[in-house]
């Protein structure tokens, strides 16, 4: 397995976990309030998200690559423990797990006790709720992206990686006409977590000058070690306090 | 003024997340990388470190505060 292959499944498992979540907020106001604008509203969040990564992208890719990799390495080591951070309290137990259902049956009833839209023209609510929705939750998939991309110099294979993740989401929220609720989201973003975390370690410590044992192959070990340190951490905190948090 | 709060707001969750303390502790795992690589001696352990000893005190800090 190459270190393409790894930023392929990291840029596609993180943009899936995104997708999924944008997905349920575009369902619940759709489905409520009809098609029209809050298709509008998730196009121009994707030209927002597209426009970043095609500025961003070209324009990262002109900053020495020591400095690149220090900056991206330690914004994906931030990222990544915040993300492993969540993943492993909900794991253990100590905070509630990430439930589709019923965040779409939240949204459907906001939804619905929103004000009318007036006339034939644009639902402003239905506009502004999907565009925030995919703009967020897009966000720090595009940062993700242009931050995989140019650091290892394969912006397409990023770019490639996350819209794919898209196309499978929106498929599958096609297929079952509903919010994707058997996605076990919080095992991937424990994936993710890892993933951001070993590869913020990887380059930032690069940017940083550090010569890693076995050179790119260091990465593997780096993966393997923070994976280590997480499952024992989930472990010991489920074995302290086996504690069940209903999910929301 | 509460526009400009927002947009600070949005960016230090976003970047620093909701323990600061993680992210200070990343600025001296990188500040000590640079200063030991810069001077000849191995830094890479430093980072793999830092990012598991961050990491558990911050999980545990919200367990303890949790139960």
């Amino acid at each position: 397995m190459s270190a393409n292959v790894l930023l392929f499944l990291a840029v596609f498992v993180a943009s899936a976990v995104e997708a999924v979540e944008a997905l349920t907020i575009v369902l619940a106001v759709g489905v409520t309030r009809g098609w029209r604008s809050t298709l509008f509203g998730v196009a121009a969040a994707t030209v927002a998200l597209a426009a970043i990564v095609a500025i961003l992208g070209p324009a990262l890719s002109r900053i020495p690559i020591s400095t690149l990799r220090l900056v991206i390495g330690a914004l994906l080591l931030s990222f990544g423990l915040q993300w492993l951070r969540k993943a492993v309290l909900r794991a253990a137990g100590y905070r509630p797990l990430h439930d589709e259902g019923s965040i779409y049956a939240r949204e459907r009833q906001a939804a619905s006790s929103a004000a009318p839209a007036a006339g034939a023209g644009v639902d402003w609510y239905s506009f502004t709720v999907a565009f925030k929705g995919v703009l967020l939750e897009g966000l720090e998939v595009a940062f993700i992206v242009v931050g995989f991309g140019s650091t290892q110099g394969r912006l397409d294979l990023a770019v490639v990686a996350a819209a794919a993740a898209i196309v499978v989401v929106v498929a599958a929220g096609m297929a079952v006409r509903g919010p994707l609720e058997r996605v076990p989201e919080n095992t991937l973003k424990f994936g993710v977590g890892v993933m951001l975390t070993s590869f913020g370690i990887f380059w930032g410590g690069e940017g940083a000058g550090v010569h890693w044992p076995g050179s790119d192959a260091a990465i593997f070990g780096v993966v393997a070690y923070v994976a280590l340190v997480a499952v024992l951490l989930t472990r010991e905190l489920r074995r302290r306090h086996p504690a069940t948090v209903p999910a929301t | 003024m509460s526009r400009i709060r927002s947009f600070f707001r949005f960016w230090w969750d976003f970047v620093v997340g909701d323990d600061w303390r993680v992210a200070a502790g990343l600025v001296v795992a990188f500040a000590a990388t640079w200063a030991l690589a810069h001077h000849g001696h191995a830094a890479w352990w430093v980072l793999p470190l830092a990012a598991a000893i961050l990491l558990v005190g911050s999980v545990t800090r919200e367990a303890r505060r949790t139960h």
